[in-house]
């Protein structure tokens, strides 16, 4: 065991800190996420043209092969600059997914998305599944020329602006069975679909899609049939450490923010900060988000040598952490802030808003203690 | 972020379970795994035990009689004795005076003092609280005043952890009564047989006697029995607060109790199913499981970043607070286990020099209420948890 970052990683956090630091402030965040679309393609341009994009896709695909820590500093260092580009959308989940399940269409689609000219989305949960990855009901029937897909997916993350939608659909078996889930790909464009899109309530984008007798072809199957679910709940407990960093970023940011206003605001003639018990809550947040981190990497490190349960068990122990200390975090931090913790012009509340968008997206803490439980 | 053990620790570990299961008693390990009270012959037999392996001090320097282990290795041998149930090393002699001693005492003090604490021929005892000195330990008010070639002390020392057993007391006692409350404070190694001490238990929560009132009356200390400067102690003892001090953290302890409590919660019935399947309990220990995980994460790192050479700061604080949440997490959900059998104050079963008969309940019962009771100390002593927020604040926020 070494427990420490290599000076690689060190400067890959550095690099994009310091392009956030330029480029990504709060009132420049502010300006992307109410301009068109929600979010920069100037910025993602810049993040495929700066090498991120390529960074955590496999060498084989044209990417640079990084390891799951390596996209774990990549998030954290997102979740302190309350990124809202479709990075988790589009590399974590979409990139991911191809790569794993159909190694040659991945040389065909990861170089484009690599170099920012594919967006990726992923359509699995739906209006009943809510975090159960098996529970699956949209339906995917074989037609003459191909397949027809009807159901409808919820709360699909940046499911409005992608190019290609990976849509998990039955092939087979019952609706929460494991065996039957085949992945498809499809046009974000198609026939027969229709998106609900709307801003999600930390900032991001997101859309509910229809499937109405939406027709693709033979070749929109991805990986093999009816066989997803392995790859589907391997590709999302990865990014539920994933999250997690983006988690840990969030809060070290809420922190510094709080840490700062209980130094600069002065009621009864002195600082908030001189009063023990806001000095001791502050702790206990400063606390919450160390301890965090060092489960965040360390499952991190274990993401890449470890599978099956042991995976499983690791990855639902970060996210249910990241989802309790994540909401301490916030609310104590609007509780500290007063009537401006309140207020949307302050940043804390944006990040509070955040971290608890983070517990929902793909299992929150009590979903994830049941998991381990299970496991037991 | 190297997270899995190398070959070479794999193999240490396989070492130390090799030791352990040769030469560890059997009866000393069944006694901890019961929750059974350790005798002051158990704790000598294992210690000499370690000793003749080389093994007791692995904080010491390799030239003191240290092992020299990398700080994985630290982990892992602490690791190993508590699952194997081998009583923790008391730490009065061997962790906390006796850096003090290499580092400020004299080289006669470190020729009388040091062999005998690693081969536990002597008992420490810790006398720095006092009934009117808890987290403020500056203002304490034990006197030392110069007669000739010995200070003549006199005062009250309190929550005196076996100081039944001890033969030699390391003590901050105050020798000038001006200035800054911290500057007046010198640091004695006093002989407990020395006349005019009188020790007193104090029987806690849980109806033991671990902790003790020390009287100290026109007690003759010779000069020599002083580490470094009069005036200083209190620098001394705060070296010895930063010493060693990610093993307040105690993960191989609370690992240990973690596998001990699954297995009576496998075996205790809530609703007519084991407790472990109940899911409210069941949930508060999966929570429990991942704070134990993020606390030896927390440690892992920390040991490496003082390997490197790098500062350890306020790291210790956090460990602590989060260390003791959890030991203290665990005994509430031992003791919860149980139900009504909580219930019956059974002292007998858990003496140290053993009881014959069949305790009221399970065999595993009588000692965890108790056990919960007890606990609630560890959030108090070492610089209570609010203490340590106060330092944390300070430290890190600058608040």
């Amino acid at each position: 065991m070494s427990f420490t970052f290599t000076d690689d990683q060190r400067q890959l956090a550095d690099s994009i800190e310091r392009y956030l630091a330029d480029k990504y402030g709060f009132e420049q965040r502010n300006r992307i996420r109410k301009g068109e679309g929600g979010w920069s393609r100037q910025v993602w341009k810049d993040f495929a043209e700066l090498g991120w994009l390529a960074f955590p896709i496999a060498e084989e695909h044209g990417g640079l092969g990084g390891s799951t820590v390596d996209l774990a500093l990549m998030m954290e260092a997102f979740g302190k600059a309350l990124v809202v580009e479709p990075f988790i959308a589009t590399i974590v989940l979409g990139a991911e997914i191809v790569a794993r399940a159909d190694p040659e269409r991945a040389a065909e689609i990861l170089p484009q998305v690599a170099a920012g000219e594919r967006l990726l989305a992923f359509a699995h949960s739906e209006p009943n599944s809510r975090y159960d990855l098996p529970r699956v009901s949209t339906m995917a029937t074989e037609s003459d020329e191909g397949w027809i897909l009807d159901g409808h997916k919820a709360v699909v993350l940046h499911g409005d602006c992608a190019d290609t939608l990976i849509v998990s659909a039955r092939t087979g078996g019952r609706d929460d069975e494991r065996d039957g889930i085949t992945l498809f790909l499809v046009p974000g464009d198609a026939e027969g679909l229709t998106k609900r899109t709307y801003p999600t309530i930390d900032g991001m984008r997101g859309a509910d899609l229809e499937f109405d007798g939406v027709r693709v072809g033979l070749d929109a199957v991805l990986g093999e049939m009816g066989k997803a679910l392995d790859i589907v709940e391997g590709v999302v407990d990865r990014a539920s450490v994933a999250l997690a960093a983006e988690g840990v970023g969030a809060m070290q940011a809420t922190v510094d923010l709080t840490t700062e206003y209980l130094k600069t605001r002065t009621q009864f003639g002195k600082p908030l900060g001189s009063f023990q018990v806001l000095q001791h809550r502050a702790v206990d947040m400063l606390s919450e988000t160390r301890f965090a981190h060092a489960l965040c990497y360390r499952t991190a490190g274990l993401m890449d040598s470890v599978g099956g349960v042991e995976r499983a068990r690791a990855a639902s122990m970060i996210k249910a952490e990241i989802g309790r200390a994540g909401k301490m975090v916030g609310e104590e931090a609007v509780q500290l802030h007063g009537g401006m913790g309140m207020t949307d012009e302050m940043a804390v509340g944006h990040y509070f808003k955040r971290l608890r968008l983070i517990d929902v997206t793909f299992g929150n803490a009590g979903h994830h203690l049941s998991r381990i439980v299970d496991m037991a | 972020m190297d997270v899995v053990l190398s070959p070479e620790e794999e193999a240490f570990r396989q070492e130390v379970r090799d030791f352990l299961k040769e030469k560890l008693p059997a009866d000393i390990a069944e006694k901890t795994g019961n929750g059974f009270r350790i005798s002051k012959d158990d704790h000598v037999r294992w210690q000499k035990i370690l000793h003749e392996k080389g093994w007791i001090a692995p904080n010491w320097p390799v030239e003191h009689g240290g092992t020299g282990w990398t700080p994985m290795q630290k982990h892992i041998f602490d690791e190993e004795c508590a699952l194997a149930g081998a009583p923790m090393v008391i730490p009065f002699g061997v962790t906390m005076v006796a850096p003090v001693i290499m580092k400020f005492g004299n080289e006669a003090q470190k020729q009388r003092f040091l062999p005998r604490i690693l081969s536990s021929d002597d008992w420490w005892c810790q006398g720095y609280s006092e009934p009117g000195s808890g987290s403020d330990l500056a203002s304490l008010r034990t006197k030392a005043v110069l007669d000739g070639e010995h200070y003549v002390v006199t005062g009250q020392k309190t929550w005196t952890t076996l100081a039944q057993h001890a033969d030699w007391m390391f003590t901050l006692v105050r020798t000038q009564d001006t200035g800054k409350p911290q500057e007046g404070i010198t640091f004695l190694l006093i002989d407990m047989k020395s006349p005019g001490i009188s020790v007193h238990p104090i029987t806690t929560l849980d109806g033991s006697a671990e902790i003790n009132s020390v009287f100290l009356e026109d007690v003759r200390v010779p000069v020599e029995n002083r580490i470094g400067e009069e005036g200083k102690g209190w620098t001394y003892a705060k070296y010895l607060l930063g010493h060693e001090r990610t093993s307040i953290a105690a993960v191989g302890r609370s690992k240990a109790q973690l596998r001990k409590l699954k297995s009576i919660a496998r075996t205790e019935l809530a609703g007519g199913r084991p407790i472990i399947k109940d899911p409210d309990y069941a949930r508060r220990l999966a929570q429990i499981e991942i704070d134990l995980l993020s606390l030896e994460s927390l440690v892992l790192r920390t040991l490496y970043a003082e390997s490197e050479g790098r500062p350890v700061g306020a790291e210790p604080s956090f460990l602590k607070i989060k260390g003791t949440q959890i030991q203290q997490g665990l005994t509430e959900l031992l003791m919860e286990a149980i139900g009504p059998y909580a219930a019956p104050y059974q002292p007998e079963a858990f003496r140290d020099d053993g009881w014959n008969e069949e305790p009221v309940g399970p065999d595993y019962g009588p000692a965890l209420a108790p056990l919960y009771f007890n606990w609630r100390k560890a959030s108090i002593y070492g610089g209570s948890n609010e203490i340590q927020k106060n330092i944390l604040a300070k430290m890190v926020l600058g608040l």
